[in-house]
This record gives C-alpha cells, sequence and structure tokens, in this order.
C-alpha cells in the first residue's frame, strides 16, 4: 500500500472528527483582511456554510491532525485497541486545505483536534505548528478553535490560546466514575487544572488589555468543552449540574452534549444502542433556559421525571410549567418579564416584543399570537384581555394535549 | 434626470420611479418631500425602475414647494434601521409600507415599539427575510478559481449566486472585507460585483452559463462534507430548514445529499456491526450468561472450535478471581482452572488459608484462544482489544456477584478488570479502588510461575504467596 493522498486522509480525518460536536465560530474579536496580505474576516456572528444531512451545521474545517493515539477510551472510535485505519496530516497540509477552502468561501476557518501520537507535548506543538503557520505565515483572519489536550505542558495551551480564537478541552464524561471507567487514561483533575489555566490565562489577557492596548490577545472567544451522553449511566439531572459547575468554575462560553452514537469497532463496556437523539436535544434546550431564560440549574433538574432525566415528549420548559401549574395562568399585560419568560412557547424576542408592544395597546389573544409561532401553545398558560385559561392548567390530560404528536418525534429522533 | 413627480388620473396622487431597487436614499428624500406636503399614503404610488409605471401616465406637475413651516419629517432611528434593510426586499409593495409606516409615524413617534400592530409586523418580516437572504449568500456563495493558481498572483475567482431579494449592493462589503487579497467576481442575476484588491466595480446582471462550473478543489470538499456527517444521526428537516433546496444547485457538494441520505441506513448498520453485535440488554442472572457466552461471537476467538467456559462459585462470594481464559483441559471440561495451572492455584490458596470453593473463580475471556499444531492446541495470549471486548462478560458476571475483593491474575485479567494495560510489578501487593467500593488486588497469573525454573521461580512463588497472604488479610478485614 502506498502513502496515502491528501483526499484519503482528508477522508480518514474527518470521519474521525464527526463525533465532535462544537461548530460555533462566534464571538470572536471583529477583524478583517483590509490592510493585512492575507485573507479572513469575522464579523461577531459566524456563518453556517453548509448544513449536512445530520441537520448540523459545517462553518469550519473540522479534522483530527492524525487519528493515532496512545490513548484507549472506550468511547473513542480513535482509542489505541481499535482497527480503524489511520491517517496522519503534516500542520501544512492542514493549512493548505485550510486556506483553499477558506478561499473559495466553504468554510469560516479551522477546528483542529487530535488523537496523540507520541507524547502530549508533540501532538500538542504540532497542532500549535498549524496555527501559527495559518496566522504568522499567511496572515490568516479567519477563525481557529483548538482542541487542546490537557495532559499537555500548560505552556503549549497557552500559545495555543495566543494564536486561536477559542480552545476547548473535553470533560468527555459527565461524572468522574464515568470517566475511569471509559476513559482510563485520562484524570478528572488534570483535565479541570487544565480547564482552570486556560479560565485564568483568558482573564489575566484581558485585564492586561485594558491597561496595555497592544498586549496579546487569548482566545478572545472563550474556551468550550464537550461531554458525551448515554455511554454512561449519569442522568441530566447529574449531567445539567455538571454543565453548570463547569460553567461557573471556568466561565466556560459553551457546554456542547454529545450523544454517544456507534462507532465502529465499539468497546464491549459500551452500551450496545445509542441514546435516542432526541436527549441530546433536550439537555440543549436546557441549556438555553439557564442562560437565557434566568433558570437556576436547580429549576431545570425539578423538571426531570423520576429517573432522573428530563422527559423526551415535551421540551423541559414544559416540562416544569406543567410541574409548576399554581405559577400559572400569567397575565400578559400585567406580569414582569421573569415570569413571561416562563411561559412555554414564549422565546426571549417574543417576550421582548410583548412588553414593548403593550405600551401602546392592551395584548388581546390575536396581539399575542402575532409574535409568537404558536398560539395553541401558549394559550393554556397565559391571560389577555379578551381570553383566561377555563382551568386547563388543571387538566390531568394537559400534557397529552400540549405534546407533539408521536409521529413527530420520532421524525425528529430518526 | 426626470422629475420624479408625475401626475395621475386621480386628483393629487403622484407616483414616484426608483432609480434602483434598493434606493433607499432616494425613497427617503422623496418620502420625506412628500410628508411635508401632506400627501397621504393612499395618493401616491411607488414604482420600481421598470415598473408597471403607464397606470399613472399623464402630464408632468411638480409638487408643490412646501410651506415654510412644513413640520420637520420624523423617523425613529430604529424605522431608518429597519427601512435600509427591508427596502431591498423584493415585494413591490415596499415602498408603499414604508410610505405609510412613515406617514403614521408623525402622529405615533413610538409606533415602531408596537410589535403586534400588522404594519410593523410585516416590516419586521420583510427585514428579517432580508436580512437572512444577506446570511445565505454569506454562506452559499462559492468561489471557483478560473485563472491563475491557487491564492497566487494573477488568481480570479468568480462565483454565481441567485439572490432572492435586491442585497447585492448591501452584501458587497462583506466581501470585500474578507477577500480584501483575492481578485474575484460574484454574478448573480440581478447584477455583478468585481474586485481587484482594490477597486470595487458594479455590472450588469449575469446568466449562468457565465459562470464557469468545476474547480479541483470541489473534489476534496464534497469528500469532506461526505465524511464529516454522521450517518446514525440523520435529520434530514433540519438540514432542510436551513438549507432549502432552492440554494442547492450552486452548491457542489448539495448533490451527494439524496446518496448520503439513502445510504445513511446501510452506512450506520455498518458501524455498527463492524463493531460489536447488536445483542441487546445483558443477561441478568449467572445461568443467562452461562447460556449467552456459548453464542457469543463477538470476538474470534469465538469462531475457534471451542466452548465457552464460564466462571463458578457461589453467587454471593465475597472474593472472585480472574484468570487470564481457560486452557485446553478447561475447554474440554467446561470448568475453569482445572488444569495444571489451577492445580498450581489451589496449592497456593491452600497454604494461604483461603478456599477455593468460597471463591467465585473465573476468567478475562470465555473462550480458549490456540493455534492448532498437529493434534496439539497451542495456548495464545488474547490481545487487547478481544479482552476489551469479552470484558462485556466479566462485568456482567461481577455486578451479579458483587465481590468485596476482586484478585485478577496476569496481565489479561488485569486489564479485563481496568480497561487499561498494567505492569504487574508495579501494581501487585496493594489495594485498587473500584467504582463500586470493592478492591481489586493484582497478582501473576500461576502458568507464569509454571513456565519457571530454579531460583526464577522460587522467587516468583515467594511474591505470589505474599499477595494471597495480603489478601487473605484484607479479606478478613472487608468481611
Ligand atoms: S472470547 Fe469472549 S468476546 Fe470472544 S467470543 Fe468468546 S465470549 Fe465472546
Amino acid at each position: 500500500m502506498g502513502p496515502l493522498s491528501t483526499i484519503e486522509k482528508l477522508a480518514i480525518l474527518a470521519d474521525a472528527a464527526k463525533y465532535d460536536a462544537s461548530c460555533a465560530s462566534s464571538g470572536t474579536t471583529r477583524r478583517n483582511s483590509t490592510g493585512g496580505k492575507g485573507i479572513g474576516s469575522t464579523e461577531g456572528m459566524g456563518i453556517c456554510h453548509a448544513y449536512a444531512p445530520d441537520g448540523r451545521c459545517i462553518s469550519l474545517l473540522k479534522i483530527l491532525l492524525t487519528n493515532h493515539c496512545i490513548f484507549d477510551c472506550h468511547y473513542c472510535i480513535n482509542r489505541k485497541s481499535s482497527n480503524v485505519r489511520r491517517a496522519r496530516f503534516s500542520p501544512q497540509e492542514v493549512v493548505d486545505l485550510t486556506l483553499s477552502f477558506y478561499r473559495r468561501n466553504y468554510i469560516e476557518g479551522l477546528f483542529l483536534s487530535s488523537g496523540i501520537v507520541k507524547s502530549s507535548n508533540h501532538t500538542m506543538e504540532q497542532m500549535v505548528e498549524v496555527a501559527r503557520i495559518l496566522r504568522e505565515e499567511h496572515d490568516f483572519r479567519g477563525y481557529i478553535h483548538l482542541k487542546t489536550i490537557p495532559e499537555a505542558d500548560p505552556e503549549l495551551v497557552h500559545q495555543a490560546g495566543l494564536y486561536a480564537d477559542r480552545v476547548s478541552i473535553n470533560v468527555e464524561l459527565p461524572t468522574d466514575a464515568g470517566l475511569v471507567r471509559l476513559a482510563p487514561d485520562k484524570d478528572a483533575r488534570q483535565i479541570a487544572g487544565a480547564m482552570g489555566k486556560v479560565k485564568s490565562d483568558i482573564v489575566e489577557t484581558r485585564d492586561a488589555r485594558k491597561r496595555f492596548r497592544h498586549a496579546p490577545r487569548f482566545a478572545p472567544a472563550g474556551q468550550s468543552t464537550q461531554m458525551i451522553v448515554g455511554a454512561d449511566a449519569a442522568t441530566d439531572a447529574d449531567i445539567v449540574s455538571k454543565a453548570s459547575r463547569l460553567y461557573d468554575s471556568f466561565r466556560l462560553r459553551r457546554v456542547y452534549y454529545s450523544a454517544f452514537s456507534p462507532i465502529p469497532d465499539a468497546s464491549a463496556v459500551l452500551p450496545l444502542k445509542r441514546p435516542p437523539l432526541v436527549r441530546e436535544h433536550r439537555l440543549y434546550q436546557s441549556d438555553w433556559l439557564m442562560r437565557f431564560y434566568g433558570y437556576q440549574p436547580a429549576e431545570v433538574m425539578q423538571a426531570t421525571e423520576a429517573d432522573g432525566n428530563l422527559p423526551l415528549d415535551i421540551d423541559p420548559k414544559l416540562a416544569w410549567a406543567l410541574k409548576f401549574r399554581e405559577r400559572f395562568p400569567v397575565d400578559v399585560n400585567r406580569a414582569g418579564k421573569e415570569a413571561l419568560l416562563r411561559v412555554p412557547g414564549l422565546g426571549v424576542r417574543a417576550v421582548e416584543r410583548i412588553l414593548a408592544s403593550r405600551r401602546h395597546r392592551t395584548m388581546r389573544l390575536d396581539d399575542v399570537a402575532r409574535l409568537t409561532v404558536s398560539i395553541a401553545k401558549v394559550r393554556p398558560f397565559i391571560v389577555t384581555a379578551d381570553w383566561r385559561p377555563v382551568m386547563l392548567t388543571d387538566r390531568a390530560d394537559l400534557r397529552a394535549l400540549l405534546a407533539p404528536k408521536t409521529e413527530q418525534l420520532e421524525l425528529f429522533a430518526a | 434626470m426626470s422629475a420624479p413627480f408625475r401626475d395621475m388620473r386621480l386628483p393629487g396622487a403622484f407616483g414616484v420611479t426608483l432609480p434602483e431597487p434598493d434606493d433607499f436614499e432616494f425613497w427617503r428624500d422623496q418620502a420625506r418631500a412628500l410628508v411635508q406636503r401632506d400627501v397621504p399614503p393612499d395618493r401616491v404610488a411607488w414604482i420600481e425602475p421598470g415598473g408597471a409605471g403607464d397606470l399613472f401616465a399623464g402630464g408632468r406637475r411638480r409638487l408643490p414647494s412646501p410651506g415654510a413651516d412644513a413640520p420637520p419629517v420624523r423617523a425613529s432611528r430604529a424605522f431608518v434601521q429597519l427601512a435600509k434593510t427591508a427596502i431591498c426586499h423584493s415585494d413591490p409593495e415596499r415602498f408603499a409600507l414604508l410610505y405609510r409606516l412613515l406617514w403614521r409615524m408623525q402622529g405615533s413617534p413610538r409606533l415602531l415599539e408596537d410589535g403586534a400592530d400588522p404594519e410593523v409586523r410585516r416590516l419586521d418580516e420583510m427585514a428579517r427575510a432580508v436580512r437572512r437572504d444577506i446570511h445565505k449568500m454569506r454562506a452559499f456563495v462559492r468561489f471557483r478559481l478560473v485563472e491563475g493558481g491557487d491564492g497566487g498572483a494573477g488568481e480570479h475567482y468568480v462565483a454565481w449566486f441567485e439572490p432572492e431579494h435586491h442585497i447585492l449592493r448591501a452584501n458587497a462589503g462583506f466581501f470585500v472585507r474578507r477577500f480584501a487579497n483575492m481578485t474575484w467576481s460574484i454574478l448573480t442575476p440581478r447584477g455583478s460585483l468585481h474586485w481587484d484588491r482594490a477597486v470595487l466595480e458594479e455590472g450588469p446582471p449575469a446568466q449562468r452559463s457565465d459562470a464557469p462550473a468545476g474547480d479541483p478543489t470541489e473534489e476534496l470538499w464534497r469528500r469532506y462534507y461526505a465524511s464529516i456527517f454522521n450517518p446514525a444521526r440523520l435529520k434530514v428537516g433540519a438540514m432542510l430548514k436551513e438549507m432549502p433546496r432552492k440554494y442547492w444547485k450552486n452548491m457542489p457538494e448539495a448533490a451527494l445529499i439524496p446518496e448520503l441520505v439513502a445510504g445513511a441506513q446501510s452506512r450506520e448498520s455498518q458501524m455498527v456491526a463492524a463493531g460489536t453485535l447488536e445483542m441487546g440488554e445483558r443477561p441478568t442472572s449467572l445461568s443467562a450468561i452461562d447460556k449467552a457466552i456459548h453464542a457469543c461471537r463477538m470476538c474470534p476467538i469465538g469462531l475457534l472450535d471451542n466452548r465457552a467456559v464460564m466462571g463458578e462459585g457461589p453467587r454471593d462470594a465475597a472474593l472472585m478471581i480472574v484468570g487470564e481464559q481457560p486452557g485446553d483441559q478447561e475447554d474440554l471440561a467446561g470448568r475453569p482452572f482445572v488444569g495444571p495451572a489451577g492445580q498450581l492455584l489451589d496449592r497456593h490458596l491452600e497454604r494461604a488459608g483461603i478456599d477455593r470453593r468460597s471463591a467465585y473463580v473465573t476468567n478475562a475471556v470465555k473462550h480458549f484462544k490456540f493455534v492448532q499444531r498437529g493434534k496439539r492446541r497451542l495456548h495464545q495470549t488474547p490481545t487487547a482489544k478481544e479482552v476489551d471486548i469479552c470484558r462485556w462478560w466479566l462485568e456482567g458476571e461481577r455486578e451479579l456477584v458483587q465481590p468485596r475483593l476482586v484478585l485478577a491474575m496476569g496481565a489479561s485479567a488485569a486489564r479485563g478488570m481496568l480497561g487499561k494495560t498494567v505492569s504487574i510489578s508495579k501494581v501487585r501487593g496493594a489495594p485498587h479502588p473500584l467504582e463500586d467500593g470493592s478492591e481489586l488486588w493484582v497478582t501473576a497469573h500461576p502458568s507464569y510461575l509454571l513456565r519457571l525454573d530454579g531460583p526464577a521461580r522460587e522467587e516468583q512463588s515467594r511474591l505470589f504467596d505474599a499477595d494471597l497472604a495480603a489478601v487473605k488479610e484484607r479479606l478478613e478485614e472487608l468481611t
């Protein structure tokens, strides 16, 4: 067998990256290439340049530098004992691919991850080298996300943050016990240590920039992490509480969830069935509730069922509302923002519009309907000038009434 | 330039023809003048360039100049912003809608706050549709290299795109800022843009055939697109929502979609089949596991001419002893540790004061792995992967027996317990806490002792005895 061609390597190393949930390319500093010699810009909002048939957005060239790995994590397709085909890019090859894709407007930048070859430090050095060539030799001003290796020397991780817009370190599993069992070579304390170091680097450089305009920027789009859902027995309540601790302790921009998916050559310690994708979706919804709707983690946990998991048939906001029916109906003409944000079916934007509108008119059901996606979902929970739900919040079958049709659910879960 | 205002058949009515479909400045000037002259919205007809102006054919008449006391025209900043965007919409009604809102705003300056007002709502929707189109153009324009080398001097990139609204001009700045040091053209049915690294020029509308097809990089991009998607998560609806079919024809990767979707099911089952068999839940009794391992073919060992050997011992044993795999004699007898290594183990256990019958004795791998040499079956060490696969069963036994202490003998047994390879000499002689609160102890495998002679054997026997003595002591503490 001859050496692999670039296209073969790309196929292998993109395939190996398809389990990474992160795709964001937003939230970094504004840049463009006027006055420079290279290409690229970032304007706050990232752009999804394509969507894959799995519904996920493609905004970055998401690949592994190599899928060789000296570690043996059971959930991971690249683990040492797996029989997958292996490939390895040189830093220059990754740079060339990134640039030629970028020039054709296929991508916003690069998301680079890697299996661990030789040593953690060696691998991290190679990843930093990719970013360095892009930034220094090609004056590339697009987005770079580097997944750093927690076992690597903190100085190398620091280097990564100087070139990258975002760095991430995966916590991998929601519980330490799960990590011990499924990622025997990884160490929870080391992961936390690396995340803590990145956080303090971010804070320090941000402070320095307040005093010295030319102080270097460090990961201006912050850090994120990813957790695998459904590979161990952790419940949604465990996951939500882990996520909220991570947000608090490391000021993460995002926690991504990746529903454990069957991997070729899976280790037998893993469950054989994949968890329903809708579970991952419910976790993202609960994440939104905490980030944009002012829910406390404890409240999201209140929405879980006896087994500690969020219901799959309805969204967590509705689940919470059904548990706390005494808080409804909410008077759209009088209630404060917090109360309105709790109404199932009212998004942040709709609530803002209602607040602005009601200075001009007394809201009727039709008025609310114009500001929401589905008035049917909202109606049981609100009072307007011409509408008051008749005991609807007490009806035992409310959940059945509001839950989406099973058909839809299956389509979604497909 | 001809005067913008013309007589209409209706007395006191005016028609205004826009020079460009997205000319906000022009619209603003005319709208301001009309408001000042108190011309109500139903007296104004706004006409797109090349639009149906003849409806209002008639003699020319200039608007009278506004009186000195004409009130200033008021418009909130929010309105101006929305209007600048909404004017790019392709709905011919947009100018009239904007004028109606501007007109109403003179009486209620905070009109725009009322999102429930149907006209405000319509304006908002228009602006949203335009912003989305702008965004989709930024996303789905695909440049093709037509001249020169990739990224080198003399290169020229050309794209063909079909926007839904009049957004080309509004979007030019984005492409200039992003691709400042590249020479490119964007061709659309509504006009074209040309950037030569210094100057932006506008050109006439173009046709699809004006843009070249194909670029060697597309092959790579298509391969990337096909590889990055996870067939186990097919969600076509979600994809279509964000990437409607109307955009597909100009995106090289989109041609793959039908094939990727059709193949997803089989790719997913291959993914699963390549690793494990679909076995459902793990059996929940020792006898059911016993039955299941006899049928297990999860790893190649199960395909050899052998039979599975189940662990044996009390269902509630405090001590679980794990060996590597059944040997030739175990395979024939169908019981663990009956061959030479088992007999040696028995002697050492006795010496340590451990009753073998009180322990649950089993192996990390349930089938005998061997190579046939004539009549003899030669033992072969299982690979790490085989041990990991068979761990499914070992864990099942451990879950049911729930020992307080597990003694793993040899590297395979240790891997079966830990999921990673450890060095016996480094980890022996001390407890390793397991997640469920029990303890793992690791020692050498008795067959290792069988392979040694003389002083080396004595030394290893002594170490083995010491490990067993420590286990015995610890077991008494634990139970
Ligand atoms: S050795 Fe274990 S995993 Fe392999 S076939 Fe036998 S029981 Fe199954």
